[in-house]
């Protein structure tokens, strides 16, 4: 059943309980984006302390994959510098686009968005939160190419 | 029973699809379920067959070759340029512009007679269910010449509110745009009583017939609108064939469009003046084979007959409607057959479209997910998109049947 490499239950589980879906007042940084492809729409959040992200949040509304995608983010980002943030983010397209081969150790839960290379129109949605969160942190890298059509 | 019931309607839907050699295909293992017509339809042999042998032994330049394959490939291209004026209804062979479709039509309205004649607090009447190639080119038009824009809302039911039509449509508008079938709600629009109403305020009337005229047909002299515009994908042609229907009076009046070879009669150091329409709108080399293929599916049709495709529409609308009902999915639009085309924009349970979209192609079934260039429609009813099936001449009951199996999946891969 080739879905199982979409529909993961990381991935599901992310999706129907997104972890760190709030509005955060106290956000020196945030930044919203649509996907006009699929009307997907999503805020990213950043709280920074000492140098960290020590908190981020999202708001949203979309599929599966962007849903779950933004939930694991937050996970994934909080507590680092903005310089590893931006490494994330690198490595995360990084997989997305097939280049680098993921390492669990690295990526943890976000590994289960691998599959959805297999699916290149569905990469945008797992990249929407990516590109979000790094219009938030001041540079822009559009390898998701959400162009309107 | 199925059968018997397509039978009733006049189409031999098994025969017409041995004609349409993708419908053949399987889709990882399974059997294609193509139910995106409304977004580019299939083509059947036929036009596949014209386009190629155009180029195998018609191909040289429309007007422009004094030679044999020269005036052949002219009579070709303008043969159905004659074809396409007999199809709607027009007067006559110059009052069809060909374009690469209704985007390119629309913009060339807009652009020709848009920019050229409205001023300054003119308005501009559109519908919330226009296509966005209906809206963003007047937008375009407004701002440069200070135009207004309207709109005529929804209501609940998906049909366009008229109860407010007197205030939207006065002596102010200037033209009335207006799709004749909707394509998300497959809402199909009392056209007759708009085109009257915009006429008696001194509005022309620009149709979106992309829909419409695959569909359902259109006979722009019964309807008297001033503006159709068509594309031939949708209705079994090449992608970038259709055109543009207008009134002669208004082409003559209208500015070009793009400048270039063709469409000019004498060019000097400052200035040019035009070639007759319709060809002061064809500039460059047209898509000449695409357009000759685009008789070929005019004649398809034709032999079908525009009254047994909408028949056979309608019943596989209500079908399908009754089925996804069922199912328990919320559909958008009218329920009411006679004023709904084959396009079913719903939402199944809590699935978001593009999650639904993936999971019913494991089952070979196609269908579009996404806001469908429809954000207007989208906004009013609440939604950020809509799964949508539709329909057309080769689409079968078991087709429907097979839509509503595969929604079954959802719920299993998602665990619902």
């Amino acid at each position: 059943m080739p879905l199982d490499d979409i529909y993961k239950e990381v991935i599901l589980d992310h999706y129907k309980k997104p972890r760190n879906k709030r509005e955060m007042p106290q956000a020196e940084r945030s930044c919203s984006r649509n996907n006009p492809l699929c009307g997907d729409e999503i805020t990213v959040f950043v709280h920074e302390e000492d140098g960290l992200l020590a908190d981020v949040s999202f708001t949203g509304q979309g599929c599966s994959i962007s849903q779950s995608s933004a939930s694991m983010m937050t996970e994934a980002v909080v507590g680092r510098s903005l310089e590893d943030a931006q490494g994330l983010i690198h490595r995360f397209r990084g997989m997305m686009a097939g280049e680098v081969e993921p390492s669990e150790e690295e990526l943890g839960d976000l590994v289960a968005l691998k599959g959805v290379v297999k699916y290149p129109i569905r990469i945008k949605c797992a990249v929407l939160a990516w590109d979000v969160l790094q219009e938030a942190l001041g540079g822009r890298e559009s390898a998701s190419g959400t162009s309107a059509h | 029973m199925a059968v018997t019931r397509e039978r009733s309607t006049g189409l031999d839907v098994a025969r017409i699809r041995e004609d349409f050699p993708i419908l053949s295909r399987t889709i990882g293992g399974k059997p294609l379920v193509y139910l995106d017509s409304t977004n580019t339809a299939q083509r059947p042999r036929q036009v596949i067959d014209a386009e190629r042998e155009f180029y195998e032994q018609h191909n040289a330049n429309a007007h422009r070759a004094i030679y044999f394959l020269g005036e052949e490939a002219t009579d070709l291209y303008e043969g159905a340029r004659a074809k396409t004026a007999r199809f709607l209804g027009a007067p006559d062979p110059s009052t069809i512009v060909f374009t690469r479709g209704t985007t390119e039509s629309i913009n060339l309205v807009a652009h020709g007679w848009g920019r050229r004649f409205l001023k300054e607090g003119d308005e501009i009447l559109l519908t919330e269910m226009e296509h966005h190639s209906d809206i963003v080119p007047w937008q375009f038009a407004a701002r440069d010449t200070g135009a207004v824009l309207r709109y005529i809302g929804l209501t609940d039911d998906g049909l366009l509110d008229l109860v407010n039509l007197e205030d939207l449509l006065t002596e102010r508008t200037k033209i009335l745009c207006v799709t004749g079938m909707s394509n998300s709600l497959g809402t199909i629009t009392p056209l007759p009583r708009l085109i009257e109403a915009a006429h008696a305020v001194g509005a022309l009337v620009l149709v979106d017939g992309a829909q419409l005229v695959p569909h359902r047909g259109a006979n722009v002299a019964e309807l008297d609108c001033d503006f159709l515009a068509f594309s031939g994908h949708k209705m079994l042609g090449p992608t970038a064939s259709g055109g543009l229907f207008a009134k002669r009076e208004l082409l003559e009046a209208m500015d070009p469009f793009l400048g270039g070879g063709e469409m000019i009669n004498e060019v000097f150091h400052d200035h040019s003046t035009f070639n007759d329409v319709p060809w002061k709108f064809e500039a460059g080399t047209m898509n000449v084979a695409q357009e000759v293929a685009f008789g070929a599916a005019i004649d398809y049709l034709e032999a079908l007959g525009m009254d047994h495709v909408r028949e056979h529409e309608e019943e596989l609308t209500a079908y399908a409607l009754e089925r996804l009902a069922e199912a328990g999915a919320r559909i958008f639009g009218p329920t009411d057959v006679a004023v709904r085309g084959g396009v079913v924009s719903f939402w199944y349970r809590d699935v978001h479209p593009h999650d639904l979209a993936t999971i019913l192609n494991e089952e070979g079934v196609a269908i579009r997910a996404g806001h469908h260039c429809n954000q207007l429609v989208m906004r009013r009813y609440g939604v950020p998109a809509t799964a949508r099936a539709s329909f057309y001449i080769y689409n079968t009951m078991e087709e429907v049947d097979a839509l509503v199996t595969a929604l079954g999946r959802a719920e299993s891969v998602l665990g619902l």
